[in-house]
């Protein structure tokens, strides 16, 4: 089971975090600066993935990537294929790419629901959903066209739709 | 109405808090939207709760408290317009968990939701659901998500499955109303929906038997199809990574595999051929194909055993070792890891890669490459394993020689075939990262110094040479140091030459070069400098000729600011100085140390128990109060008055080494008393006359009091050295209860003990009124079980009423008594009371035997207690 997914720019900076298991935010905040350190200590040409016992439990690992100025964290446990884990990182990072037509930080800062509207199509409940960036960002488009269409009495939030 | 009236836009928000230079500032802007947010709320402003929503989302994202805006959440899902109730769930989600009691208010909505004949809503109540669904709401809503598992959308369907997940994770009751529905999924020709199908069957067969069962029987033929036929199909670019065909479908059809497969030889069969097919066909070369073969390679360790296929895994591991890619090579050594359990020669046979990995330029593989050497050492490989090792040491990081020296000491003494290879290898080690090494590690050597008489000479020529090329490694030099100060003479000597060494001229005025050196480095530490002090002690008496030179060096310590430093000089300047008479007899070699003492201490087997049992410093009869010392420096403490001269010996081990032998007891005709201490806090701070301290009974119990000149004690003539006993009256006895826990006395004297295959029946103990023999007897049916048949005899000429035997063994044992034969025992011998002990060792082979006794019984009306500690028991038993 995946246990989380976050987001945190090059400062610590969180800019997405998204726990599948309960953590009170207190907890999320202190694990957001411990899995930060952690980051920013890792030498260059080493391996993305990170035990994390210490934080999570027993078996529970993380993968990072960073993409420009953000780091992009997959929390796991055993159940998890650790390389189909850096796949699907892939995969969310693609969509990102489809969704704002060449992501940057901003993007991700200004419209954070979105990017939870994109995570919620590709993980679900902690599991895989959709692996294909094509169909998660169809699914992504349907439901903003629908805000846009909806039948609403009040403006639809700006920079929601594309 | 303004639309901006009410508070800022999202946007500008955002770039509020993004503009604040400082926290503070940032805080102040926050506070003042939620107190913006909360005003809305409080005046039911429906207009902007979505965007409030929103903003708070950012806002808890950030760390700051929001759940005044958890009901919010809630309204905004029971409205009937879809960004509402995005955002409403969307919210949920982040501000809420399962544990709230809102959430049970909204159990409701969802439902609603759920049935609603928008699929995009149905989407958001599943997604909902999913995350964040309850025990409660499980139930509630099971009925509905089965439905929708059959939805026209696949969407929706796929949503539904991963749902039925934490519905069965709650409420694993719920499992075998899916398992049907979950079987359909797995026929579904939609991407999605089969990837969420194929998880829930798995997750399906976790929680529930019955679903196992009925995967195996009615899945595993089509499960194979499906792989087969993804295995062989044409490229397919919309579930394409990088050149592979999705990559995740086959992960998860794997995974269910290897559950299905898991101790079941007729599944494992049916999946032999697949499994071979998918590891040999699948690409290598990018990192989709190798997360393949790696789950791949998982299924075939985990199903029945097929040796061609598990042969053909572990080399699939093999290659990967020799990937490029880090991510690769680090989960190839977790699996091998793995492996090793299952198939040790597999892996033996990647030996020479695993070995190339922990010289890897990532530190996280080579401490997996390095456990797994760790792993694959052996009695064949041991000499090849360890050279590697310790040429790699003298390269490798800093960083890593503390990790990599803790790994090849462990390596070494666990399969070192003979002890000079032992000794070699250590040295090695200490001279490449002597600095990074732990104290146990060269306190192990010295043990094993002690205990090859026939290399001590050796030991101690290499030794000095290797110091007049490194002298930078700490424990290289205590160890030398410690070597020069124990065996100077056959330094000078050459004495026991091997003959794979060569001749080397050491004067004596050299071998007090080396300690002065020693001694004098800036960087050497507290524990260094002491040991040194007490090697030159030990020279001055080897070198009579040099004794001025030497006192002259501890001369210079007189003045040390280290508290410690400063008695040892001013003490062993006296003793060179004024104590000529007792300061051979002092300093004699180091009796052999006792290896399976040290090595049940090293294990933690054998607590300290009486020294930590000490909790504050014990007031001490002349009033002389020492802070707790590092444990190395409990030295003899040697009153630098005439007579009497106290003397301890404890049964620390540290205490051996560093302590002055007095086991042969040169002067015992005078004042002098030997205490065989325990407490090395006690030992340390026993200045002053014996009597005293014999009064406080607390501190004392464990020791020997071996005044012979006080008439009235109880312990008689003549105790056994082998064991520690006191018998005091009853007005002490109360005080000794709580001692009976632990095991912390090991008598200094060595034991000795044959290891002869059948038993001998050992005496116990033995005082002036009492014998305690057991007879030993090994239990047939269990080799770590033996009967112990104690038979207690009275040696005075009085009865002894109310006898009553009691034992203590440390958690290693266990021990049951049998009731004894008579609790009255016949004076003079003329008859005995046995009684029957059974002892299981866990650690049969590895420790000995050990136990604690008391006994009381009432002569003349009066409660005796006697007490002692056996370590004599034979070994293996």
């Amino acid at each position: 089971m995946i246990r989380g997914v976050i987001i945190i720019n090059d400062q610590g900076k969180p800019r997405l975090i998204k726990f599948y298991e309960f953590q009170p935010p207190d907890k999320q905040q202190e694990l957001v600066r411990s899995i930060y350190r952690v980051l920013c200590s890792r030498a260059e040409n080493v391996s993305n993935f990170v035990k994390a016992d210490s934080l999570f439990g027993p078996d529970v690992r993380l993968v990072y990537k960073t993409f420009a100025t953000l780091y992009f964290v997959f929390i796991f446990d055993k159940s998890e294929n650790e390389l189909a884990m850096i796949d699907l990182m892939q995969v969310f990072v693609e969509t990102l790419n489809k969704c704002f037509r060449e992501v940057c930080e901003l993007d991700i800062v200004f419209n954070f629901y979105k990017v939870h509207m994109i995570l919620d199509e590709i993980i679900l409940g902690g599991q895989v959903l959709e692996t294909s960036s094509e169909e998660v960002a169809n699914a992504v488009d349907a439901i903003s066209r629908l805000e846009k269409n909806a039948n609403s009495m009040i403006p639809s939030i700006p920079g929601w739709q594309r | 109405m303004n639309p901006f009236s009410s508070g800022t836009r999202m946007r500008d928000m955002i770039r509020a808090i993004r503009a604040c230079k400082t926290a503070a500032e940032e805080r102040a802007v926050v506070r003042k939207e939620c107190a913006a947010i909360r005003a809305a709320i409080s005046e039911n402003d429906q207009d902007y709760s979505h965007r409030n929503l929103a903003k708070l989302m950012f806002i808890h994202m950030l760390g700051y408290p929001t759940h005044f805006g958890q009901m919010e959440c809630l309204k905004l899902i029971a409205t009937a317009g879809f960004p509402e109730k995005r955002i409403g769930y969307l919210g949920l989600m982040l501000l809420l968990d399962e544990r709230q009691e809102v959430l049970m208010l909204v159990t409701n909505s969802i439902k609603q939701d759920l049935n609603h004949t928008n699929q995009y809503i149905v989407g958001l109540a599943l997604c909902a659901l999913g995350n964040l669904g309850s025990a409660e709401m499980a139930r509630d809503l099971a009925p509905d998500v089965e439905r929708l598992l059959q939805f026209r959308d696949p969407n929706i369907r796929k949503k539904a499955a991963l749902c039925t997940i934490r519905i069965i994770k709650k409420v694993p009751d719920l499992a075998e109303n899916f398992i049907k529905p979950a079987a359909v999924l797995l026929k579904e020709k939609h991407h999605g929906v089969l990837i969420t199908g194929v998880q829930l069957c798995t997750d399906l067969c976790r929680v529930s038997d019955e679903a196992l069962e009925y995967f195996k029987k009615k899945s595993i033929d089509g499960l194979v199809k499906l792989l087969r036929d993804l295995t062989n199909s044409p490229y397919a670019p919309e579930y394409d990574i990088s050149g592979i065909t999705d990559p995740f479908l086959h992960v998860r059809l794997l995974k269910l595999l290897r559950v299905l497969g898991e101790g079941d030889a007729d599944a494992s069969d049916s999946m032999n051929d697949l499994l071979a097919q998918v590891a040999t066909k699948t690409e290598s070369n990018k990192n989709a194909g190798n997360a393949i073969l790696y789950e791949c390679v998982a299924a075939i360790m985990s199903i029945e055993d097929n040796g061609g296929l598990r042969v053909l895994a572990v080399n699939i591991l093999g290659r990967f070792l020799s990937s490029r890619d880090n991510n690769i090579r680090y989960v190839a050594l977790n699996m091998l890891m793995k492996a090793m359990a299952l198939d040790s020669q597999a892996v033996q046979r990647h030996r020479a890669t695993i070995l190339e990995c922990v010289k890897d330029p990532d530190a996280s593989i080579r401490k997996r490459a390095l456990e797994l050497v760790y792993l694959l050492v052996n009695e064949n490989n041991v000499k090849q394993l360890t050279k590697d090792l310790v040429d790699y040491l003298e390269v490798s990081d800093p960083e890593f020689k503390g990790d990599l020296s803790a790994k090849i000491c462990s390596i070494v003494e666990k399969f070192s075939p003979e002890k000079i290879w032992y000794i070699d290898q250590m040295l090695k080690v200490l001279s490449e990262a002597g600095n990074y090494v732990k104290d146990d590690v060269w306190h192990a050597l010295i043990v094993v110094i002690t205990n090859a008489p026939n290399l001590h000479g050796y030991t101690v020529r290499s030794l000095y040479k290797a110091v007049q090329t490194t002298t930078e490694q700490e424990t290289l030099l205590r160890v030398a140091v410690w070597c020069v100060g124990e065996y100077a003479d056959l330094l000078i000597s050459n004495a026991g030459m091997l003959d794979i060494e060569d001749p080397i001229t050491v004067t004596e005025a050299d071998a007090v070069n080396v300690v002065e050196t020693a001694i004098g480095r800036d960087s050497s530490d507290l524990t260094t400098r002491a040991m040194c002090l007490i090697a030159l002690l030990k020279l001055s008496s080897r070198f009579p000729s040099l004794s001025k030179r030497i006192n002259d060096i501890i001369h210079r310590h007189k003045r040390s600011l280290v508290l410690e430093l400063q008695q040892r000089a001013i003490e062993f300047n006296s003793i060179i100085g004024k104590h000529e008479k007792i300061r051979s007899a002092l300093v004699e070699r180091m009796p052999v140390l006792d290896e399976a003492t040290f090595s049940g201490r090293r294990a933690g087997s054998v607590p300290n128990a009486v020294s930590t049992s000490q909790g504050a410093p014990p007031k001490i009869p002349n009033g002389v109060v020492k802070p707790a010392p590092p444990p190395l420096v409990d030295l003899l403490d040697l009153s630098s008055d005439d007579v009497p001269t106290s003397v301890s010996v404890g049964g620390d081990f540290l205490h051996d080494l560093l302590g002055v032998d007095m086991s042969p007891a040169p002067s015992q005709g005078t004042n002098q008393t030997k205490k065989s201490g325990t407490d090395m806090l006690l030992d340390l701070l026993s200045i002053g006359d014996p009597p005293a301290l014999s009064n406080s009974a607390a501190l004392d119990i464990l020791s020997t009091s071996q005044d012979s000149q006080s008439a009235g004690d109880l312990s008689g003539k003549s105790p056994t050295p082998l064991l520690s006993v006191k018998a005091s009256t009853s007005a002490g006895s109360s005080s000794m209860m709580d001692l009976l826990d632990g095991f912390g006395a090991t008598p200094s004297v060595p034991v000795a003990v044959t290891d002869a295959p059948t038993y001998p029946s050992i005496v116990a103990f033995e005082s002036s009124s009492l014998k305690v023999t057991f007879n030993f007897t090994k239990d047939p049916s269990s080799q770590h079980t033996t009967l112990i048949e104690a038979q207690f005899t009275n040696k005075s000429p009085n009865i002894y009423s109310n006898f009553v035997f009691q034992a203590a063994v440390p958690k290693f044992l266990q021990l049951h008594l049998d009731p004894a034969s008579s609790n009255t025992l016949p004076a003079s011998g003329d008859g005995s009371i046995t009684q029957t002990l059974r002892i299981s060792n866990s650690q049969h082979g590895k420790k000995s035997l050990v136990m604690r006794m008391r006994i009381n019984y009432k002569v003349n009306n009066k409660d005796v207690l006697e007490e002692g500690q056996i370590n004599t028991f034979p070994r293996g038993l």
